[in-house]
């Protein structure tokens, strides 16, 4: 068994993947994480402080998971799913009714970009109580702010792509918001000063319309899908580089 | 009561409950930490920063961390995605307008200050206020102190002043949307029944009208102008008196630049909450009216 192992372990093909040995020393714990790509982001040794949950809540990285588990939810949600007026709703009932897992799939995507909005909160707010935005982190915090906001208009665009009264309704009262912007929407004071009309306002650019239709659905797919996601993970990559530049996880100085 | 269960047992709302338990938790610990923290002596605290400080393997003392939490995450998810199933209402019907029509929840704390402002302060400039005094923070906070660590004693105004923020404007007011606001919007309690059909007679003047002042007329533009810019002014300029006579140090390094920024702010701030207060007491509804904008 030891000799098959042996043999397996010292193939070209194994090495070719495995750069380092299993064997417990600290030169491999320090490659384990070097030589991961995924793993890293992470420096190869980190302050006894910042592996502790009690200080981090773990919530960055709880929400940085969230994500991944909504957009492998998410692809796999567009397999079944046409951003059209008349196929998005029956496209659910599909997934509900004949999609075998379906309900689940969808089940997970939608509590997952709940939470994702709970733990992105509290991330702030742990961040907020250790101080961490202070110098030299205070761009990362900055950063992270444009996450929150980015992390809230994916869970409202999403809100409306079962296209269901729920969702219709509460896009339709979020997007109204959008037409009491002061100039730039057309309720909103002095939009006459550059001639803001129903047709020409923020609020149209949004939806594709004057109400929510067809194109607002396609818009909300769009942004949803490619658009705040991709936006996302630029961020998303600068705020985790960050966190190393920066001088890695907070703790006392 | 039934009511109660009925906006508890909505799928969507699951998602409030665990937000309330988990952010009054999480509240309770950041606290508890901050407070023990100030507790320590001086050397005690040393000793264990210098402990703290000292780096250990990221394998496998925090990978085996974080791998136990994503699969401890997915195994809630699965489970709370067995037990409640995401909602999916009627086909979506541009003629048939539910009563109450809410946004998502975590908007729900902009939509319920729609009751106390006109829509472009409500959805427009005090979102943009929060996401920009968000941002500020690290620029206009020079309290060099608390930096890596819980603590209440380094940094008390700091801290009162966003967890006042975060917790009153921004959850409990979430809070209210979800639970206390039944059709038109009117305020429910728990307790009480969800009647499309009832009434409430409010009457809502303008402040100048409680002094006799027609607030549509030049005089009435006059004082509630006057009683806006004053707040902001008197208010500023008085907390720049205090803390010159108390703080010099502070506002020597804040600058004027920083002073006028988090002034304004604060005030700001302070200001939604007066506003709200004075609409549920007094039932005012502007305090200044223009022609083009009314606050």
């Amino acid at each position: 068994m030891r000799n098959i192992f042996k043999y397996i372990t010292e193939t070209q093909l194994w090495k070719s993947i495995f750069r380092h040995d299993y064997e417990d020393t600290p030169r491999n714990r320090a490659l384990q994480i070097l030589g991961n790509v995924f793993l890293h982001l992470h420096p190869a040794r980190i302050t006894r402080l910042g592996v502790k949950l009690k200080h981090t809540w773990c919530m960055g990285g709880i929400t940085f998971f969230l994500f991944i588990i909504l957009t492998v939810t998410g692809v796999l949600l567009m397999f079944y799913y046409r951003p059209t007026v008349a196929d998005a709703y029956w496209d659910m009932k599909d997934l509900e009714f004949t999609v075998r897992f379906g309900l689940l799939l969808r089940n997970i995507h939608r509590w997952a970009g709940h939470l994702m909005v709970i733990t992105i909160m509290l991330h702030m707010f742990r961040v907020f109580m250790t101080g961490s935005y202070k110098p030299p982190r205070e761009f990362n915090w900055v950063l992270g702010v444009v996450l929150l906001v980015l992390t809230l208009l994916l869970s409202f665009t999403g809100y409306l792509l079962p296209w269901d009264q729920l969702g219709f309704w509460a896009i339709t009262v979020g997007t109204n918001m959008a037409r009491a912007a002061p100039v730039i929407g057309h309720e909103g004071p002095l939009g006459e000063i550059i001639g803001t009309t129903v047709y020409n306002d923020l609020r149209f650019a949004l939806l594709g319309g004057s109400q929510v239709g067809a194109n607002a659905l396609l818009r909300a797919y769009v942004w949803h899908c490619i658009g705040i996601p991709i936006i996302a993970i630029v961020f998303m990559a600068v705020h985790f580089w960050r966190v190393r530049k920066d001088g890695g996880i907070s703790g006392p100085l | 009561m039934e009511n109660l269960l009925k906006i508890v047992s909505k799928p969507d709302n699951v998602a409030i409950i665990i937000m309330m338990v988990m952010v009054g938790f999480f509240v309770f610990f950041a606290f508890f930490q901050a407070l023990k923290n100030d507790r320590k002596k001086a050397s005690a605290k040393e000793e264990k920063n210098k402990l703290e400080k000292e780096k250990i393997h990221t394998w496998p003392y925090l990978a085996r961390k974080e791998f136990l939490v994503a699969i401890l995450v997915v195994v809630i998810l699965l489970a709370w995605s067995i037990f409640v199933d995401a909602p999916l209402e009627e086909h979506s019907n541009p003629n048939l307008t539910p009563n109450p029509a809410k946004a998502p929840w975590y908007f729900l704390g902009l939509q319920e200050l729609l009751v106390y402002f006109d829509p472009w302060i409500a959805g427009a400039i005090i979102p943009l206020l929060i996401i920009a005094g968000l941002m500020l923070i690290p620029y206009i906070d020079i309290n060099p102190r608390g930096n890596g660590y819980f603590t209440f004693a380094e940094r008390k105004f700091e801290i009162l002043i966003f967890c006042f923020g975060f917790l009153v404007l921004w959850i409990f007011l979430i809070i209210i949307g979800v639970f206390m606001r039944g059709p038109g919007w009117l305020w429910f309690w728990p307790w009480q029944e969800w009647d499309p059909s009832r009434v409430v007679a409010e009457i809502n003047v303008d402040l100048t009208q409680l002094i006799g002042v027609n607030s549509r007329s030049t005089p009435g533009f006059l004082i509630g102008g006057s009683v806006i810019i004053l707040y902001f002014s008197v208010g500023m300029i008085m907390l720049y008196l205090y803390l010159r006579k108390k703080k010099p140090n502070l506002l020597h390094k804040l600058g004027l630049t920083r002073y006028l920024i988090s002034s304004f702010l604060l005030w700001s701030m302070i200001g939604i909450a007066i506003k709200i207060i004075m609409k549920l007491t007094l039932n005012i509804k502007y305090i200044w009216v223009t022609p083009w904008f009314n606050i």
